[in-house]
């Protein structure tokens, strides 16, 4: 019994810092509706700034004023981001933002290791709480106890921060409706600020505090962020509470997870959120979220299918791509295919996000589900390789088939996150099945056969299923169906009131992305000739966002030029230098500032502005940019 | 008496939210080609009672029923299939297609091509779509992105995109709000033109009296969620209730005066 009530006190006391992230996090975003992908990136600066800090100064009170200090000075941080960054996107489309975000946390992991090293650190114990309770004849370590009566004193904390002041009163109102309080002009600007610093504040503290329990290392804002995300959706996205009481039951589901479930521990908190989410789409204390008022202006041109000029220039494109082998070796071929391989990634994620207005974040789930697919009939079945690239996509299609339904019942962030909680589970599955899928060791030995195997041949096989698969989401994005996805996606009100059956207009969507993006994790298996869990993670899923946002998410090509520009930059960086993550963060940070509509976006505006600027019948260049690989 | 149903048939439609009635045994009906206006004041259930007859509220109890079937509890797009076309209060279009693309995914549905993946929809049914462009006075527009329109040809797109199934009844959610007067009274002659020559009862809501009386061929008054009249624009205007319920505040105001004066 005894065993069971310290069990449950650790669990509060991760509570703690899991909480403090997780609230800065709904603050954030009920105010400024970004989903701050760096809130893991603040919470470690956090842990190291706090180490730092604390190692240099000695006793009590360089302890706690070090942990104080370095929250402060990441909040500062956090104001300087918000300055110079966000408030230059806040206009940007919807989940632009999330990119911007994600590229400082690209780069933030690697400037930690630059400052701190690759090494873990292992912070001093909190002066005062270095021993332990005994209960029971079972140890509590006292700083547990302090941290679970932290949360609850932070939690009032904050409760009256916006209960009883003007400040909160102003957070809370942006939170229900930010137009009307910018309306009533309130200065929305150092609203923004104030709650950004409020919000990253939580999250460095939530770091510096951990110091004494666990070793401050450049991999924990990935791990925060995913368990934080799954907290303020079960809690409900902008609500305190919710997130205090997700936090708990979070934590306390992974206390008791590994003792009860030790097989399935990680799927059990996905399993929940899930459910919630099946539920309650706007989590336990959430509210279903006020229809955005879309600005009458038009952010969006008509898209129209490609011009005959354009359709030569993208087979031209596709013809001097094939001649690849003539003249390059077989490192340049086997990058090639790996692109032409995330182009199906990239175009399939795009079909759903670009036309369906779905922006998944767990589409790595279906490439992943595609790559295992191969990999069972090839090892378990034997059958042959054409036999398995047709087959191997169907466990993608399933998987989208199951999950997909579920995950269109809900919209925007909701959806994200439940596709997100669906990745993980299969992630999961993956990871602790080992009797099927061997686990972290993955599945060898998955060859091509030999009509397949030269690196020529292979990328002949990649680029022309990619260009394939390019051309038939391109026709269905133009085809009556991808019409109807679209109008879903424009005005759902509209397209009911049309006889239109919206949810089954976007599952449909949702299992052509999954199969599709099957077909890509197919031929990846055969490519690295292997499958490991890695290729349903989520930091593939967030590839897949990216490739489609920096491509443009407004327009037709943005998943082909995106796939084409990140996964060339990025084999290249890490081929050229040990900080390519800082490289290409800054670099998307840079695109996401100067090119908000992403670089087809920006092609297609400069080339609207020359037809406007020259006086008509002049020739016009056709674009290069529709290139079919 | 023919035997025939009527085109619309509302019985005893009610609805309350907690305790607040909002629409209270409401009963009418709607023949063929007749244009109805259903008017009242601020809150007195019109949006509510509208939102009724096309499926996205449902009724506490009561019946609409179309040709004789029953179309309560039935969802938006199956009442739309029945023959109801509707327009919005606040237009809702696709803002990132073309005048024509918008009334070509109608057309779509409307021929049940939604699932179809290899087709194109540019090219689907364009003499349709633009013959429909035609009759609202489009057609100039058709290729003109519909996220740059002016808000009065919004709506009048929205009755092309309304009448592309060729529907049997029009609902109109104030067809003319937030529109120029001049315009106003253009779009409400088209659509009268449109439901005469074509056979359509139309049911709108509408503020501007204007509208109301020179085109409804009935009209019936809700206050405070019950019918309180019915019948046409010359025995409207003259119903003493409706005046009251109208310009009531000074007979109230004027009792209360009284009152105060005699104490």
């Amino acid at each position: 019994m005894a065993f069971y009530v310290v069990q449950f006190l650790t669990g509060l006391a991760s509570a703690a810092s899991l909480f403090l992230v997780a609230s800065g996090l709904s603050i954030i975003f009920g105010v400024t509706r970004i989903v701050n992908f760096a809130h893991g990136a603040f919470y470690m600066i956090g842990a190291y700034i706090a180490f730092t800090l604390t190692e240099r100064f000695s006793g009590a009170f360089g302890f706690w004023g070090g942990v104080v200090v370095a929250a402060l000075a990441v909040a500062l941080i956090g104001v300087l981001v918000e300055m110079v960054l966000l408030r230059r996107i806040y206009h940007a489309p919807e989940l632009f933002q999330l990119l911007g975000t994600f590229g400082l946390t690209l780069m933030v992991e690697d400037l930690v290791v630059l400052i701190w090293g690759p090494d873990d650190l292992v912070g001093r114990r909190a002066p005062g709480f270095k021993g332990a309770v005994d209960f029971f004849g079972q140890n509590i370590p006292s700083y547990d106890l302090f941290l679970i009566v932290l949360s609850p004193v932070v939690l009032g904390i904050l409760w009256l921060l916006f209960q009883r002041t003007r400040w909160g009163v102003l957070v809370r109102a942006a939170t229900q409706d930010r137009d009307m309080v910018a309306a009533l002009g309130v200065n929305q600007k150092w609203l923004f600020t104030s709650v950004f610093a409020v919000g990253v504040f939580l999250a460095a503290l939530g770091g510096a505090l951990q110091i004494p329990r666990d070793a401050v290392h450049h991999a924990m804002d990935l791990r925060i962020i995913v368990e934080v995300f799954v907290v303020v959706v079960i809690g409900g996205l902008g609500s305190i509470v919710g997130a205090f009481v997700a936090a708990v039951l979070v934590s306390e589901l992974n206390a008791f997870g590994i003792l009860i479930f030790p097989k399935i521990s990680i799927i059990l908190v996905f399993l929940v959120m899930a459910a919630v989410l099946i539920v309650r789409p706007w989590g336990l204390f959430g509210k279903p979220e006020a229809a955005a008022r879309k600005t009458p202006g038009l952010t969006v041109n008509p898209w129209r299918p490609l011009t005959s000029n354009e359709r030569l220039a993208a087979l031209a494109a596709l013809v001097v791509a094939a001649t690849l082998p003539l003249f390059a070796g077989n490192y340049a071929l086997t990058v090639g295919s790996e692109i032409a391989i995330f182009v199906i990634f990239a175009v399939s994620l795009h079909f759903l996000m670009s036309v369906g207005g779905l922006a998944s974040f767990g589409h790595a789930a279906y490439f992943g589900l595609g790559a295992y697919g191969v990999a069972f009939l090839a090892k378990m079945a034997g059958l042959p390789m054409i036999v398995c690239l047709l087959l191997g996509p169907l466990l993608g299609c399933m998987g989208a088939a199951v999950f997909g339904f579920f995950a269109v019942q809900l919209s925007g962030v909701y959806f994200a996150m439940l596709t997100l909680a669906f990745a993980q589970i299969v992630w999961s599955i993956a990871f602790q099945w080992v009797s099927v899928t061997g686990g972290d060791n993955g599945i060898l030995g998955v060859w091509p056969e030999k009509w397949a195997a030269s690196p020529s041949h292979f990328y002949w096989l990649a680029l022309g299923v990619a260009a394939l698969v390019t051309i038939a989401l391109r026709v269905m994005v133009f085809s009556p169906f991808g019409y109807a996805l679209r109008a879903t996606r424009d005005s759902l009100l509209r397209t009911e009131a049309v006889g239109i059956n919206a949810k089954r207009i976007q599952w449909t969507a949702f299992v052509i992305a999954g199969t599709t993006a099957g077909i890509g994790g197919a031929l990846f298996a055969y490519l690295k000739g292997s499958v490991f869990p890695d290729n349903l993670g989520i930091s593939l899923s967030v590839d897949a966002l990216v490739m489609v946002l920096l491509g443009g998410v407004e327009t037709v090509s943005g998943g082909v030029i995106g796939a084409i520009v990140y996964k060339a930059l990025n084999i290249w960086l890490v081929s050229q230098t040990d900080l390519s993550k800082l490289v290409l963060g800054g670099f998307i940070v840079l695109i996401v500032v100067v090119f908000p509509k992403g670089i087809v976006g920006m092609l297609e505006m400069l080339a609207q502005r020359r037809r406007k600027a020259s006086p008509p019948g002049s020739p016009l260049i056709a674009k290069p940019i529709e290139s079919a690989e | 008496m023919s035997v025939a149903p009527p085109l619309l048939a509302v019985e005893g439609l009610t609805k309350s939210y907690g305790g607040i009635h909002a629409v209270r045994g409401v009963s009418f009906s709607l023949r063929a080609g007749e244009i109805l206006a259903l008017i009242g004041p601020n809150g007195a259930g019109k949006s509510t009672c509208f939102d009724m007859l096309n499926g996205q509220n449902k009724p506490d109890t009561g019946h609409v029923r179309l040709l004789g079937e029953e179309t309560t509890g039935k969802k938006p797009r199956d009442i739309w299939r029945m023959g109801v076309g509707r327009t919005f209060q606040i237009t809702a279009t696709f803002a990132t297609m073309t005048v024509r693309e918008n009334v070509q995914v109608a057309l779509i549905s409307h021929g049940k091509q939604l699932f179809n993946l290899f087709g194109s929809a540019p090219n689907f049914n364009r003499g349709e779509a633009g013959r429909l462009l035609e009759l609202v006075g489009m057609s100039g527009y058709a290729d003109r992105p519909c996220g740059e329109l002016a808000y009065g040809d919004l709506k009048r797109l929205e009755l092309a995109v309304a009448l592309a199934n060729q529907p049997k009844l029009l609902l109109m959610d104030e067809p003319t709000a937030g529109m120029a007067p001049r315009e106003r009274v253009d779009l409400m002659r088209l659509t009268a033109g449109i439901a005469r020559e074509k056979s359509i009862g139309v049911l709108f809501t509408e503020h501007d009296m204007d509208v109301v009386f020179e085109h409804a061929d009935r009209i019936i008054v809700l206050n405070r969620g019950t019918l309180i009249a019915e019948g046409s624009p010359a025995e409207v205007r003259s119903n003493p209730q409706v005046q009251a319920v109208y310009l009531g505040e000074g007979l109230l105001y004027d009792a209360e005066h009284r009152e105060g004066a005699s104490t």
